[in-house]
């Protein structure tokens, strides 16, 4: 049968090879031999550095490996940054706008596209398409398209009579603008991921609903919607996990700027520790960003326990 | 909400056909020989007037990055609608910088890190999945536990641990820290563990090794997990940003999106030349994904359904 030789090898052969099929054959040598390679790798750029910054947290560090033990005063610093604070506040606003309107327009385009009709392929092929671009070519992209001067979008809001804007430019505007960027971006993801769910929905259950007198629209909210909980909550929580993480299309495009109103958390940190080389007090910015997202994806699981119904 | 406008559009006959394999991924496959050939190439449905809209909303940023790329420098600085055909600023981007070497490097890195994934990911999986070994369940925790840290925590730890090995500014530190990807081992032990135990039994008594069990009789039933695997590892080393943005600092060691954004801080006030740039640096991945498209669905919507 397949691989037969391997077996046979080891039995005819000498004395050495006997023993090594004989350790082989332990769970605990062919385990750690599976693993090893795993184990190490994740060791040194997994585990190593998840212990090391929680070090690195507690000292005056220039992103060095010698630093000077300050204990708590990175993290004293930081409950009395004024910017900190306002980092963390945009970082809420952009992910309270990002997590939801992505959910509500992707659970809409993903009822839209499944469906069978003449060019769905490409539709879907449109939808999909930002997913595989890159987080710098659509920053690059919008920030032509909103351009303040040259951008198309703002000839087509004189063509209906709206001024021009200056968007990334506008320290009122330019949070919003980056979520529109990311929503755009992510979209994709988020459909797909509740196409997958839709698909496995029996369609008896919606006929069922139907026969029994419910309107298509009840039957979605009452049928479909509950059914596809569990993949709501995936999105939520995986959703807020990377917004609260946003930084590339904001260092593309804005630098954080202007007047700091796109310096969101990760961003502030990524500053204090490649500009200001003060990686002390930027890991302990990243950790209570941890701490962050690992409260709020507790409190949206255990709530989802209660609003989520899971078949079977 | 359901395809009501659609049944109401055609025949009854294709109606109930339509239903009948509804769930399906194609489309158009219900009608029947009798039908017109005019409706076999367009039915015509009040969805398109929604789904119209979507995919121009979708495409547009990707239609004027093409149209903007072709433009001249004048035009692009005129307020208006302005179409070209030049190649010119195609040819001065490739010219201005070296964008195949940023290319090699990408694929170099990505290819390197997509297949260590395959072949680590598997192996640790496998391990975790079926075997027995001392710590098993505290080494499963602990690949969780770091599944779960966001990269921002271990950026800077992890630049000094490169530097420590000699690698900043290297394509290696590129490659180094996602080698292994705790995402590939959970994934892979999962669908390993969904898989009957007796296949494999039964390749032991018939005398294979475990290596050979492994990748003779098990690998070939995992295709979809690992194309899971594979693609996401792909898609996030392809296109990641921060890292290299961090441990790289000589031109000839940039990534494609690297390059890019460096490329657009140099020329910024040259609209039609950046756009160019940014057209050919996505091309690669954008011709990956329609040839396979299918295989990219499916992964993410795997990651989904397991992540």
């Amino acid at each position: 049968m397949t691989g037969a030789e391997n077996g046979a090898g080891g039995r005819g052969g000498p004395g050495r090879a006997r023993l090594w099929d004989r350790l082989f054959a332990s769970d605990h040598v062919a385990g750690w031999l599976f693993v090893s390679p795993a184990v190490v790798l994740i060791g040194l750029f997994g585990v190593a550095p998840i212990v090391w910054s929680l070090i690195i947290s507690f000292q005056q560090n220039s992103l060095d490996t010698s630093g000077i033990w300050i204990g708590l005063a990175n993290y004293r610093h930081l409950m009395h940054d004024p910017a900190f604070a306002a980092s963390v506040r945009r970082t809420i606003v952009y992910t309270a706008l990002f997590v939801p309107i992505t959910l509500f327009a992707a659970l809409a385009v993903a009822v839209t596209l499944n469906r069978r009709l003449h060019g769905m392929r490409f539709y879907r092929t449109a939808v999909f398409a930002p997913v595989v671009t890159s987080t710098v070519a659509t920053a690059i992209m919008f920030s032509w398209l909103l351009d303040p001067y040259f951008g198309i979008v703002n000839l087509f809001l004189n063509k209906v009579g709206v001024a021009s804007q200056s968007f990334f430019q506008d320290p009122s505007q330019a949070l919003y603008c980056i979520v529109l960027v990311t929503v755009w971006g992510w979209l994709g993801f988020a459909v797909v991921i509740y196409l997958a769910a839709l698909q496995g929905i029996p369609r008896e259950l919606l006929e069922a609903a139907e026969i029994d007198g419910a309107t298509r629209w009840r039957a979605f909210w009452r049928v479909q919607f509950p059914l596809l909980g569990p993949t709501t909550l995936f999105l939520v929580v995986w959703l807020s996990i990377n917004a609260l993480q946003e930084f590339d299309e904001i260092y593309v495009i804005t630098h954080g700027g202007p007047l700091a109103s796109t310096t969101v958390v990760v961003y502030y940190l990524f500053q204090q520790a490649f500009a200001f080389f003060d990686a002390g007090y930027a890991t302990a910015i990243a950790y209570v960003v941890f701490l962050g997202i690992l409260a709020l994806t507790v409190v949206q699981l255990l709530l989802g326990r209660k609003l989520v119904h899971y078949r079977s | 909400m359901g395809d009501d406008t659609q049944t109401r559009q055609v025949p009854a006959a294709v109606g109930v056909a339509g239903r009948a394999t509804a769930g399906t991924l194609e489309l158009g496959g219900g009608l029947r020989p009798g039908d017109l050939a005019a409706t076999r190439r367009w039915v015509p449905s009040w969805w398109h007037l929604v789904l119209i809209p979507l995919a121009v909303v979708m495409l547009f940023p990707f239609f004027w990055l093409v149209v903007t790329s072709f433009q001249t420098l004048a035009q692009s600085r005129t307020f208006g609608l302005h179409f070209a055909f030049q190649w010119h600023n195609y040819v001065d981007a490739w010219t201005q910088a070296p964008f195949g070497r940023w290319l090699f490097n990408t694929t170099l890195v990505s290819v390197t890190v997509v297949i260590s994934n395959l072949v680590f990911c598997s192996l640790a999986g496998y391990a975790l999945a079926r075997m027995r070994f001392f710590g098993n369940g505290a080494l499963f925790l602990v690949i969780l536990a770091t599944l779960m840290v966001p990269f921002q925590v271990v950026m800077v730890p992890t630049l000094l641990i490169v530097r420590g090995l000699g690698l900043v500014d290297t394509l290696p530190a590129l490659m180094a820290p996602n080698l292994v990807t705790p995402f590939g081992v959970f994934l892979l032990r999962q669908f390993f563990r969904t898989m009957p135990v007796e296949i494999e039994e039964a390749a032991r008594i018939d005398g294979a090794g475990r290596l050979g069990t492994l990748f003779k009789v098990v690998m070939p039933s995992m295709r979809a997990p690992l194309a899971t695997v594979g693609i996401m590892t792909l898609l996030w080393t392809w296109n990641d940003f921060l890292w290299p943005l961090i441990v790289i600092q000589s031109e000839k060691n940039y990534t494609l999106q690297l390059g890019l954004m460096s490329f657009q801080g140099a020329h910024n006030i040259n609209w039609p030349l950046v756009m160019a740039a940014t057209v050919m640096t996505q091309i690669p991945m954008l011709v990956i994904f329609v040839l396979a498209q299918r295989w990219f669905v499916q992964s993410l919507a795997t990651q989904g359904l397991k992540g």
